[in-house]
């Protein structure tokens, strides 16, 4: 066995689990770690400019790959920093390492310079968390860190590394672990069959079914065996904001996502339906509007990896702990072998009723949006206009706004892991080191950030490592003069009293601010240059455009759900609600 | 409804914090809690009241078995079980109330575990009820001090929870 430092031995073990690129910023605590760095080049490093970014960036990697994202801070502020990209990925269920430096272990409690207890601060939003004492149990440490982050319910991991036991003076044998075994972690690794067999016998024998699915599904890798068992019994499927791109979204089979936003006939379906199959979803209030008035006809089958998901907010008939992708197959082979199938009759009664809906208040049937005089760009025309641009294929991110819900709604995902946003905690700042994250996975793939002027203001820092590290991302700025969704809140509930939402001309000039960056800046304040000012962005493939694009100031995001209410509960538009 | 639930809990550094997080985090009530390692050094045994109906008590023990730390739970008011918590009191014991004192601890089969010229420190043991009854018996005495350890219990029969 080899010999190694701590700090060597860390980075070793980075790259025995697998880890290619390590998004991070260094500092006094994890000096020795960047000196192991330096001496090697296995594990790429990317120097951010905000602990923050990092750890978002790393997240988006692990979305695009479907590996565990990797992330190195230092201690203190660059611990605290990474607390929301942490807070952003545990919400999400990405799996995630981050480690942080810590300073040595005989400072510990003394109030040193930069420390602060990262286990403790972390502790809430994390899946697990350790705190390495010895350079013998780092290697140990990591690889089960890797293996919680990534198996069961993925979720971040911390594991914080005081100064001490990295020290290069000291040397260990190395030596991967090769498996990892933790007694009190065992996550379902299959569906009860007794469980399933019941569920697809109320799946069949349904009349008004709904397929409502969630982000397990994209992170389960569930999306095809879903996509076969909505095709095999031709039901229709909705996908939640953190699901989209779980079920193609150009499908006619497709309802729009469900929830706040949602589409009028996904809320509509799911309220007059009879069976839901929840799958990979959680009941999230932003799904369910007022919990007991939830869907009052339906009888629920819940498949989730985590127990806990299972009647947390809502109760369901029939719950399947296991992987989504297992338990959908299982289903499948299940339903195949059998000699049921559903009722047609039923079920094309069912289409009926659903395409009604759609004709009347359907997002894609026609605009539900006063049009434009022709002059004036509506928010939702830039999303519509981007998606034809990029012919449905780009990988795109959001910040959190009504940019997000636009985009969610008019830009239709056919692909899992193609859509990335901070769907539970809602990170403004997430959607331009997502989209470095992502075109980091995918180096010849168009990644658009599609975001506003007031979240990419949270982390426009990292303009300067996009032109570092050469990721030409393209950055699609919905430009509406003000925090949009807030001043859409304040004209709906608050007598349009804009507390805060404005910025008295304080904006930058985006253009000039990407060119001192080194990037290309464009505006865009007419709807006739749109399409060709998204075709010139898009066709700078190897730099980092900005397209600034002048919207309607006064569009507001519909449907919405009206709380308290049920899901059918929804305002259309300014005036019209149901 | 008053639940009793046990956790065998991995005995690591702030294992412990992660089961107390989670209560004030979720906002599940503790009303009390005790741990202490176990036959077996490498895990402690824990025993915590809550108060909630079904629906709540559920999601406790699902929250507290998706802990990586915590390797079992159960909540042992489901079924047959042993209760026991201990009392330290610190009582001014002085003329008649000294005689009278004992005579109640000697009904609750307590002890008097130190007996100063004007105190008695007093210990009992049962379950909670019992220890709420005792100081309610004391009536007009004096108390200058209580020190409760907090619930521990153990289900009845050949069940265990063990690894």
């Amino acid at each position: 066995m080899e010999n190694l430092s701590g700090g060597e031995i860390l980075v070793r073990a980075l790259k025995d689990a697998g880890v290619r690129h390590l998004w991070g910023y260094p500092g006094g605590a994890a000096l020795h770690i960047y000196d192991a760095i330096f001496k090697q080049d296995e594990v790429k490093h990317i120097l951010m400019r905000h602990e923050q970014a990092a750890v978002h960036a790393a997240d988006a990697y692990a979305r695009a790959t479907g590996e565990v994202g990797a992330a190195l801070v230092t201690s203190g502020p660059g611990a605290t920093n990474a607390i929301t990209g942490i807070a952003t990925a545990y919400m999400d269920s990405i799996p995630l390492v981050v480690i942080s430096g810590q300073v040595p272990q005989e400072k510990i409690g003394e109030d040193a310079f930069q420390e602060t207890d990262m286990i403790g601060i972390s502790r809430p939003v994390v899946k697990h968390s350790f705190l390495v004492k010895n350079q013998e149990d780092i290697a140990e440490t990591l690889a089960k860190a890797f293996y919680i982050a990534a198996s069961g319910r993925p979720g971040p991991v911390v594991v914080d590394v005081p100064k001490d036991v990295t020290d290069p003076n000291v040397q260990v044998p190395y030596k991967y672990p090769e498996k990892i075994k933790i007694r009190s972690y065992q996550p379902a690794l299959r569906g009860h069959s007794g469980q399933i067999k019941r569920a697809v016998k109320l799946l069949l024998s349904a009349k008004r079914p709904v397929i409502y699915s969630g982000g397990g599904v994209v992170m389960g890798n569930a999306s095809e065996a879903l996509t076969n068992l909505a095709r095999l019994l031709n039901y229709p499927v909705t996908n939640t904001l953190m699901g989209l791109g779980g079920f193609p979204g150009s499908d006619q089979q497709f309802l729009g996502m469900l929830g706040m936003h949602g589409t009028f006939e996904a809320n509509t379906a799911m309220h007059h339906a009879d069976v839901i199959l929840a799958v990979g979803a959680r009941f999230d209030d932003r799904v369910t509007n007022t919990p007991d008035k939830f869907c009052p006809s339906a009888k629920i089958i819940h498949i989730d990896v985590d127990p806990s998901s299972i009647s947390k907010t809502v109760p369901v008939d029939i719950p399947i702990v296991g992987p989504c992708d297992v338990v959908l197959a299982d289903m499948l082979t299940l339903i195949e072998a059998g000699k049921d199938r559903p009722d047609s009759d039923a079920i094309s009664e069912w289409w009926q009723q659903i395409d009604g809906w759609r004709e009347r208040y359907g997002l894609y049937t026609r605009p539900r949006y006063e049009p434009s005089d022709g002059k004036l760009i509506k928010p939702q025309d830039a999303i519509k206009a981007l998606y034809k641009v990029t012919e449905g294929q780009a990988y795109i991110t959001s910040d959190v706004g009504q940019h997000q819900m636009f985009a969610a709604q008019y830009y239709l995902f056919d692909k899992p892991r193609q859509w990335f946003n901070s769907g539970g905690l809602g990170t403004m700042g997430y959607g331009l080191p997502a989209a470095m994250g992502v075109q980091m996975a995918f180096p010849d793939a168009p990644v658009a950030c599609v975001t506003g002027e007031g979240s990419i203001q949270m982390c426009i820092q990292e303009l300067s490592a996009c032109t570092q590290h050469q990721l030409p991302v393209k950055i699609i700025i919905l430009n509406n003069q003000a925090l949009g969704m807030v001043k859409q809140w304040q004209d709906m509930q608050y007598g349009s009293r804009y507390s805060h939402v404005l910025y008295e001309d304080s904006l930058p000039d985006f253009v000039k601010l990407a060119e001192s960056y080194g990037h290309i800046g464009m505006r865009v304040e007419h709807l006739d240059e749109l399409e060709s000012g998204l075709e010139e962005c898009f066709s700078h493939k190897d730099r980092v455009v900005i397209l600034d694009i002048s919207v309607d100031e006064a569009e507001h995001v519909y449907p919405m759900l009206i709380a308290p209410g049920s899901m059918r509960d929804m305002w259309l538009n300014k005036t019209e609600r149901t | 409804m008053r639940r009793i639930i046990s956790v065998l809990l991995e005995n690591q550094a702030g294992s412990l914090s992660r089961v107390v997080g989670l209560f004030s985090q979720r906002g599940y009530n503790i009303d009390s809690l005790t741990v202490a390692p176990t036959e077996d050094p490498t895990l402690s045994r824990l025993t915590l009241t809550t108060t909630g109906d079904d629906f709540v008590i559920q999601q406790v023990t699902k929250q507290l078995n998706k802990l990586v730390d915590v390797v079992k739970v159960q909540d042992l008011t489901e079924g047959a079980h042993i209760e026991r918590e201990l009392m330290l009191l610190k009582v001014r014991a002085e003329g008649a109330d000294r005689e009278e004192i004992k005579r109640c601890v000697d009904i609750f089969r307590g002890q008097i575990v130190d007996v100063g010229p004007t105190t008695y420190v007093v210990q009992i043991t049962g379950n909670s009820g019992k220890l709420d009854s005792f100081i309610e018996a004391l009536g007009d005495a004096v108390i200058l001090e209580t020190v409760r350890t907090g619930v521990s219990g153990i289900g009845r029969g050949e069940k265990a929870l063990r690894l």
